[in-house]
């Protein structure tokens, strides 16, 4: 089982980058659940969305409150909201920011950072900061659960009420190929 | 409107035929279109494998994108039917009312306050026997201000005389609207049907699921013949919705009748909502208990009783506990109305204990509808049984595997102690 908690902000389309992440990871034989976090559909507010992945069948339609991985695709959310809640020892950060990994601020339970400039991308892409798919190619290239290919496949299965399929995959490509992976080390104390 | 552009394209029939799902011919016969998508679109798909002549909508959270999917599979030609998008609830289903008395095979979908505004109509359906397929996307009711999950709807209009049956998984979304038709125009019953799912769970969660074969589907629910008994028809004038009693009317027998014959449909619909799973089963390889179903049972001291997409985890926490030696199982209930007396009695029977888990208030007991309709199912049994409500997933709420571990052991004090008359509320600790 592996649990991945998104956060973002209405309009960056974080619950539709669920559904094209579980699209992917279906068509490579895994099992999935998503569901969305309930909230008003208000462009700017914070809303999350929950995936769980199985290579056996779930029962359970739940929200998820101890993910393997949190994928944060707007740059500020982290000042409003706790996005480490609940992160299990060992976990990954995926964050759409400008910084480098080391300069990030992590919790103890976080052993993997992942940082891609997100918006940047996606205002080259898509002149505008809809950071969804860019940040699915970081994913995939933060943790290797789902193929780059999958995920192209899965977008050709979707359809994009604010940009085309060409621009989403080359956001995703550029997603995949410009995320840094830094593998926190903790120093034990003396 | 996510897929919906991309998949019609791969709907397209090349020889320029009527567009329809699963008929491409480049699939094996019996190979099951795979979708991952939630339980809206779902319930979409289960309406154009259906084909209604006439949809009717008007949208309400968390049914809103249940209508957009429905409206974009009209406006794609994927499904060939008058869309009518009405100013209001009260309109959609007098709408649908006049359509099905000139024969059509109907659907629509609503919720919460929608189905508050739907009232009137939506009394006076099953009176008129008209075998009317319905969405309920369960949310709770409001005040204070809520557009989540919860059953508060559809326990509240539980008298109105629909047949009620409500979905665990998004498969089973689809899956119940398709033999919805079957049930609600079965010559026997005749009468509308609610398939309920509930609110953002179900309705938003997203699942890997297959999608039957449509000249499989046609063949299941054959051709609709939905307005024999009560028609809007110049060739065939008759007497429809009569005036009944007062001096010059034709006594109280007339209305007796009507009151009859509609207990006598929900009756045969008991039987008929069995007949239709198991064909289902066998045409199409899933099989849903019809009535009740019965979760490891076998052995069980105590059990719980559920009622929706709450089953899933209530089913992990079963297993859990199973694990841990403790003799408990689980019944969930999918169809509600009309009440599955003796299913329901049979499951009850095995067991010494239950908790009800319910997703709406019975205000007037300080307990659940669901809770209220065990008690009343219990004194059928041979013999006595504690019987405790627990009310959880209120707006929204989520019921996790812990939410049902404290429900299994509260369920397992009434083994040795006095059962409380106060329910257990479930997220009433939840920040």
């Amino acid at each position: 089982m592996f649990e991945v908690r998104l956060h973002g902000r209405g309009g960056q389309g974080t619950v539709l980058a669920a559904g094209i992440l579980a699209k992917a990871l279906v068509a490579e034989g895994k099992h999935v659940v998503a569901v969305p976090q309930f909230g008003f559909e208000r462009r700017g507010a914070p809303v999350a969305a929950y995936l769980r992945a199985s290579e056996t069948p779930m029962r359970a339609m739940t929200n998820i409150y101890e993910p393997d991985c949190v994928v944060c695709i707007d740059s500020s959310l982290p000042r409003v909201v706790d996005i480490f809640a609940g992160l299990r020892a060992g976990g990954t950060l995926v964050q759409a920011s400008r910084l480098a990994p080391q300069d990030i601020a992590v919790p103890a339970s976080v052993a993997t950072v992942a940082v891609c400039d997100a918006v940047g991308i996606a205002r080259e892409v898509f002149g505008r900061p809809i950071t969804n798919t860019v940040m699915l190619g970081a994913f995939a290239r933060a943790t290797g659960f789902v193929s780059l290919e999958a995920l192209e496949r899965a977008l050709e299965e979707t359809s994009f009420r604010d940009a085309g399929l060409a621009q989403n995959r080359r956001a995703l490509a550029l997603g995949h190929a410009h995320t840094v992976v830094h593998r926190v080390e903790r120093r034990e104390a003396a | 409107m996510n897929d919906v552009v991309e998949k019609t394209a791969l709907l397209a029939d090349p020889a320029g035929e009527r567009i329809v799902p699963g008929t491409d011919t480049a699939v094996a016969k019996k190979a099951p279109r795979i979708l991952v998508c939630d339980g809206n679109e779902a319930a979409a798909w289960g309406v154009v494998l259906s084909r209604p002549d006439m949809v009717a909508v008007y949208p309400i959270t968390p049914q809103s994108s249940l209508a957009e999917y429905v409206a974009q599979f009209v406006a794609d030609g994927v499904l060939d039917a008058e869309l009518v998008e009405a100013e209001g609830e009260h309109s959609v289903l007098s709408v649908l009312h006049g359509a099905a008395l000139a024969g059509a095979r109907t659907y629509t979908a609503s919720c919460g306050q929608g189905l508050a505004f739907m009232f009137e109509p939506y009394f006076r359906t099953p009176n008129l026997r008209l075998p009317i397929v319905m969405s309920i996307v369960n949310r709770d009711g409001i005040t204070p201000q809520c557009v989540w999950g919860g059953q508060q709807d559809a326990m509240t209009v539980r008298e109105v005389g629909w047949v009620q049956l409500f979905c665990e998984t998004v498969q089973e979304v689809l899956d119940t609207i398709v033999m919805a038709y079957r049930i609600a125009e079965d010559r026997s019953v005749m009468l509308p049907v609610n398939v309920n799912h509930d609110g953002n769970y179900l309705s938003n969660g997203i699942v890997r699921i297959e999608l039957p074969d449509q000249t499989e589907v046609d063949d299941f629910l054959g051709t609709p013949d939905v307005n024999w008994h009560a028609a809007l028809d110049p060739d065939r004038p008759m007497g429809v919705d009569p005036l009944t009693g007062g001096a010059t009317g034709p006594g109280p027998a007339l209305f007796v009748g009507y009151r009859r014959g509609h207990c006598e449909g929900m009756q045969n619909a008991l039987r008929v909502i069995v007949e239709v799973h198991e064909e289902w089963a066998r045409r199409f390889g899933r099989r849903y208990a019809p009535l009740v179903e019965e979760y490891r049972l076998d052995g069980a001291d105590h059990a719980l009783v559920t009622i929706g997409s709450m089953a899933g985890a209530a089913k992990d926490a079963v297993d859990a506990a199973r694990d841990r030696g403790e003799r408990v199982g689980l019944i969930r209930i999918k169809t509600l109305r009309p009440f599955p007396l003796d299913a329901l009695v049979a499951a009850l029977d095995k067991v010494r204990a239950v908790g009800v888990v319910d997703r709406a208030v019975s205000y007037g007991w300080n307990s659940g509808p669901v809770h209220q309709e065990t008690l009343a199912a219990l004194q059928h049994c041979g013999h006595r049984i504690p019987c405790l409500s627990l009310i959880g997933g209120l707006a929204g709420a989520d019921l996790t595997q812990t939410h049902f571990e404290r429900a299994i052991a509260e369920t397992a004090k009434l083994l040795d102690a006095p059962c409380p008359r106060e329910p257990v509320w479930l997220n009433a600790e939840d920040r």
